[in-house]
């Protein structure tokens, strides 16, 4: 299954923009990494061990693998790193191939499915005891990391992308709208009732759009849904589930109310429509604030509210090591700390990454986290509310090819003018052709 | 140029030993058959490994439901063939993969025409003005890309800037068949235009003076000149031009997958989707059997143009001669 691609490059690029986003505002400087989680591994009779680990970006890992040799002098790290597709793709020709994977692995949540459909090709964490952390952890992003049966481990989280929804103050204004993110986020705790609001600041007149397109809508509330585009047998069930039907129904109506500015994400009459103002709100997850930032729209122009439907996810990635690798202990144990509460912390503080434990949502670092970029914005606390208000959905090995064609209905009705009814008939049928 | 080793003069024939070939005869002889063999052998070595064998392996995956991470492969026959040619998306990406082709290919090769014209009379600066050519075409692709997508923005773009200062609407590029296949053609022009001006600047100075003097003499226009003797006698370089570019045409791909902002399917309504990027969503999916069958006809495609530019450019050929 794969993600749409144009939102991997995005999120290729988000990490370092996010970064330097946030590398201001914590206040440069080494945070003191807390000591080594999984300390017991170190045994004193050491042979030299060497682990590499792949990634798609700079997760920043590199003072934690320094930190990781004070409690394992013996292993020897390298870290290698491919461009975001190419990464998964080399993977999964690697783990086809039986050839070339590194000991640790980086899957983003678009690939993750594929991984699980062939979990007996990687390492079972749970034979090093890895099952310990499941109370750590966010459950939906603990799912996520077992084979399909749930028998197996094959992957420990990282970061999540908690959703929120970003929007114009300046534009709301214009539309008679309150400005402030509280009352925004009371506006819409249905997204009906989003798109009563954006009706309201329709009938104001002013020249922007209320939002960008209706995809990333109908995606997230998809995602919000008991079942999304597969039932548990992995049969797509886009036909016959009234939730994704729904979903549909208001992205639609989005369309038919004239919301929406017909824009496709990262288009450049996109990217430009940041900074320029011509749509007032879009549905943000964490790594969309760094996209938003680097259109240089003026501090305090976007502002976060929560998302309507409560909570959301798109993005985060998980840690796996294909069974190829020689050393499956010293790797689960680095697996194992660079996941631990302490390792994501620096994390958060470094690289910005939402930690998928949710005990660290009350530490004062994720909690109290404000950003000036968005007037003063808590997305620590936004961001992670919505992560945890997310209920765990089966996502299917293709979903993200699922919800392209979905998109891509959507598109038609609103670019090309195809009738909502057909739209839905030509998606549904290009759906149940991905096999 | 000749490939094969200069004949050597015979040996000095000895009385009575005309039929005894000593080891040294026997090395010559090899030496002459067989080396030109090994010259090439490299290439063909490499080819092979590269070449004939991904094609033949090709055919064998289409054979089979074959993804990539599945350790059996089941033989379906040509069961992948049939469904791709049932296949609406198919033809609608040969359409656009055809009309993105000639729309570019055609007013490129007047473009280029025109262009190495111009500079095969005396000029100041001529390297310059060649170079400059030659610019476009390395620049890479992907700056080309970004920087048109903005050209052509709806938004934003420069073009419906200067269109809708004169009062009229703004054009969405992206959107329209025809106007997204106009603006992924341009793109390709300004790449490949001033490369094919080179080449075929360098047969029009193959072409002797004097049929232009002999042209000037009888007062016929730079115009006329160009129509009545540059191009006939540059014929087969504009064949060699034309064939290129064509089979350049059945692989666009990275100019559809960018002006989309990476969409696999080439706009909502596969509007712009050429061949290439079709086989790449399929491969994507890691439907090995299916995408296998694509390149496949893609690889037909291609044998049955080139097969068609070949009896033209001998026909053209036989006309001069």
């Amino acid at each position: 299954m794969s993600h749409p691609p144009r939102r991997r490059a995005a999120r290729l690029l988000a990490p370092l923009i996010a970064a330097s986003l946030l590398a201001a505002a914590c206040g440069g400087g080494e945070s003191t990494p807390a000591p080594g989680a999984a300390s017991g591994g170190a045994a004193a009779p050491a042979e030299p061990v060497k682990l590499t680990v792949a990634l798609f970006s700079d997760f920043h890992y590199g003072p934690l693998y320094e930190e990781f040799k004070k409690t394992h002098p013996n292993v020897e790290i390298t870290e290698r790193r491919a461009q975001f597709n190419d990464h998964h793709n080399n993977l999964v020709t690697q783990v086809a191939t039986g050839a070339g994977a590194a000991d640790i692995v980086a899957v983003e949540g678009g690939f993750i499915a594929t991984f699980r459909e062939v979990a007996d090709k990687f390492h079972n964490l749970n034979d090093y005891g890895l099952n310990s952390r499941q109370s750590e952890y966010l459950d939906w992003k603990w799912q996520l990391g077992l084979s399909k049966d749930g028998s197996q481990l094959i992957g420990l989280g990282t970061d999540v992308g908690g959703l929120a929804m970003c929007y114009r103050p300046d534009l709301f204004k214009e539309a008679g709208l309150p400005t402030n993110r509280d009352e925004v986020s009371a506006l819409w705790p249905t997204w009906e009732q989003y798109v009563e609001t954006g009706k309201k600041f329709v009938a104001a007149g002013g020249k922007a759009a209320f939002t960008d397109g209706p995809g990333e809508h109908f995606r997230a509330m998809v995602e919000q849904a008991p079942v999304g585009f597969y039932d548990t047998s992995d049969k797509v069930v886009v036909g016959s589930n009234p939730d994704v039907r729904k979903a549909w129904d208001v992205a639609v109506s989005m369309i038919q109310n004239k919301l929406s500015g017909k824009l496709t994400a990262f288009t450049p009459e996109w990217t430009t429509g940041i900074a320029k103002g011509t749509f007032a709100t879009m549905v943000c997850p964490a790594w969309k604030t760094g996209v938003i930032k680097d259109q240089k729209p003026g501090e305090g122009t976007w502002d976060i509210a929560a998302v309507p439907g409560g909570g959301g996810n798109q993005g985060g990635t998980h840690l796996l090591a294909p069974k190829q690798g020689k050393h499956p202990k010293e790797a689960a144990e680095l697996i194992n700390f660079l996941t631990s509460k302490e390792s994501q912390l620096t994390l958060w503080k470094d690289a910005s990454a939402l930690p998928s434990l949710p005990a660290l949502y009350e530490d004062p670092a994720v909690a109290t986290f404000v950003n000036p970029y968005f007037g003063d914005a808590p997305i620590g606390k936004i961001f992670t509310d919505a992560a945890k208000a997310l209920k765990p959905q089966y996502t299917g090995p293709k979903s993200g090819d699922v919800n392209v064609a979905m998109g891509n209905g959507l598109g038609r009705i609103e670019l090309q003018g195809q009738d909502p009814e057909e739209a839905w008939k030509q998606a549904v049928a290009d759906s149940e052709k991905i096999k | 140029m000749a490939t094969r080793a200069p004949e050597r003069a015979a040996p000095p024939r000895r009385p009575g030993g005309k039929r005894r070939l000593t080891a040294r005869h026997w090395r010559h002889a090899v030496d002459v058959k067989a080396s030109p063999y090994a010259y090439v052998a490299p290439f063909f070595l490499l080819f092979c490994a590269f070449g004939l064998f991904p094609i033949g392996y090709t055919l064998w995956v289409s054979l089979h439901e074959w993804t990539l991470l599945d350790d059996e492969h089941t033989f379906v026959g040509l069961e992948n063939f049939r469904v791709l040619l049932a296949d609406s998306y198919f033809w609608n990406a040969t359409f656009n993969t055809l009309s993105i082709g000639l729309l570019s290919m055609l007013p490129q090769l007047l473009l280029a025409l025109w262009l190495a014209h111009l500079l095969n009379r005396p000029l100041r600066a001529q390297n310059f003005f060649r170079i400059t050519l030659l610019l476009p075409n390395v620049t890479s692709v992907v700056a080309v890309v970004v920087i048109f997508s903005q050209i052509f923005g709806r938004d934003f773009g420069l073009i419906n800037w200067v269109i809708t200062s004169f009062g009229f609407d703004g054009i969405a590029w992206r959107d329209g068949t025809l106007s997204s296949h106009v603006a992924i053609s341009t793109m390709i022009m300004w790449r490949w235009t001033g490369y094919n001006a080179l080449i075929l600047l360098a047969a029009m100075q193959a072409v002797p003076r004097e049929l232009y003097e002999a042209a000037t003499i009888d007062g016929a226009s730079s115009f006329t000149q160009l129509r009545k003797v540059t191009v006939p006698m540059i014929r087969p370089t504009i064949a060699f031009v034309v064939i290129t570019s064509t089979i350049g045409s059945m692989q666009i791909f990275a100019e559809p997958l960018l002006f989309g902002a990476y969409t696999l399917t080439g706009g909502q309504d596969r509007q712009y989707q050429t061949l290439s990027l079709f086989f790449y969503e399929n491969y994507m999916r890691l439907d090995f059997g299916f995408s296998s069958a694509i390149s496949w006809m893609i690889f037909v495609f291609i044998l049955i143009i080139a097969g068609i530019n070949y009896l033209l450019t001998n026909r053209m050929k036989g006309s001069i001669r």
